[in-house]
């Protein structure tokens, strides 16, 4: 087929792999790999159980085999003494096939339990590498977000770069407005001072009450000039004005008095 | 074999259909190059209907890749034509 259909076909395969090579987590990969090391650790712990179970049982038989033993030596010996020679051959002969059993399964015990030390070796060694694994996956998960989060930053920080033109144009708005506010405001004083504007307030005045405010501010200067410069001038005039103030007064108080006696 | 419809879904077409979807195909390819346009709108219905028709729909949970995909109905022969480009369907 070397139509329509084929060739879209193998174009979106080979594109949704690059797709997916794009979209393809870090992270989630390396937690991946460590459920699967998890997985194999498992596996292998679950087999050093097995093998333990095994040689468990092996052992128990063992016990059993050698208690067997045991008793027929003892029957044995019974049958010696009560000069039974025929059932302690038997019982001997028995025990001797059991003891091949014993020799055999200790054989087997002996082959399980190493085979148990080097499982158990190779499941602490896994162990080890998965610990190893978790703390560099973590490490490569921090990095990586680490890396993602920059990235962000990077981005957002050319997005706002871009808004700051939108920022900077805003700003210039409020600065002609601001001005424009100025400006009017300026006219407004203007308008106000001239008298052409009636101010709402009543604080303004019109320039003929302004003008008299400022010759009668000036009057006011001029009198307080004069005033000044006789006090500096006249420091003695003053003392005498003072003492001759008081010997006024006194006659006035004489004159009072010859007014008393007139009338008396 | 699986199909895809783009925008549709997936189908299952078993392999004896596909003589037939084999010479709609290439009749569409044909039409494409030349640039049959009528051509190229009446064959591509013919040929997702053959599809419809004798294969099985997917459940649309069903994660399976298609082999074959075909392009949506009412795609137009300048969209298939660049979906065929070197750009082919996921730019990049």
């Amino acid at each position: 087929m070397s139509g329509v259909m084929k060739r879209m076909g193998m174009i979106f395969r080979a594109k949704a792999n690059k797709a997916l090579d794009r979209a393809e987590d870090p992270r989630e990969t390396l937690d991946y790999s460590y459920q699967k090391q998890l997985e194999l650790l498992q596996k292998v712990r679950r087999g050093v159980a097995d093998v333990a179970t095994s040689r468990k049982r092996l052992e128990l038989q063992l016990n059993q085999l050698q208690s067997q033993s045991s008793k027929l030596e003892d029957q044995g010996r019974k049958a010696l003494a009560l000069g039974r020679e025929d059932l302690a051959r038997e019982a001997l002969s028995r025990r001797a096939a059991l003891q091949q059993q014993v020799t055999d399964l200790e054989t087997q015990h002996q082959t399980l339990q190493g085979e148990e030390e080097k499982l158990t070796l190779a499941a602490q060694r896994l162990q080890a590498k998965v610990d190893a694994f978790r703390t560099k996956k973590e490490t490569i998960k921090a990095t990586y977000t680490a890396a993602q989060a920059q990235t962000r930053i990077g981005e957002a920080f050319s997005g706002i770069s871009e808004e700051m033109g939108d920022v900077g144009l805003a700003i210039q708005r409020a600065e002609d407005k601001t001005a424009q506010l100025q400006a009017r405001a300026g006219a407004i004083d203007e308008l106000l001072a001239s008298g052409a504007l009636d101010d709402p307030t009543g604080m303004a005045k019109d320039d003929i009450a302004a003008e008299l405010d400022r010759i009668s501010g000036g009057t006011d200067v001029e009198l307080e000039l004069q005033r000044m410069k006789a006090e500096l001038a006249g420091g003695g005039t003053q003392q005498q004005a003072i003492e001759g103030g008081d010997g006024s007064a006194q006659d006035q108080a004489q004159g009072r008095t010859q007014h008393k006696f007139d009338k008396q | 074999m699986i199909v895809r419809i783009m925008g549709e879904g997936q189908w299952t077409v078993a392999d004896s259909h596909f003589a037939e979807l084999n010479k709609l195909d290439d009749e569409l390819l044909a039409e494409m190059e030349t640039g049959d346009r009528d051509g190229f709108r009446r064959t591509l219905c013919a040929l997702l209907d053959e599809v419809r028709r004798c294969g099985a729909p997917l459940a649309d949970d069903a994660l399976e890749p298609s082999e074959l995909i075909l392009p949506s109905p009412d795609a137009t022969l300048d969209e298939v034509r660049a979906m065929l480009s070197d750009n082919g369907l996921i730019p990049g």
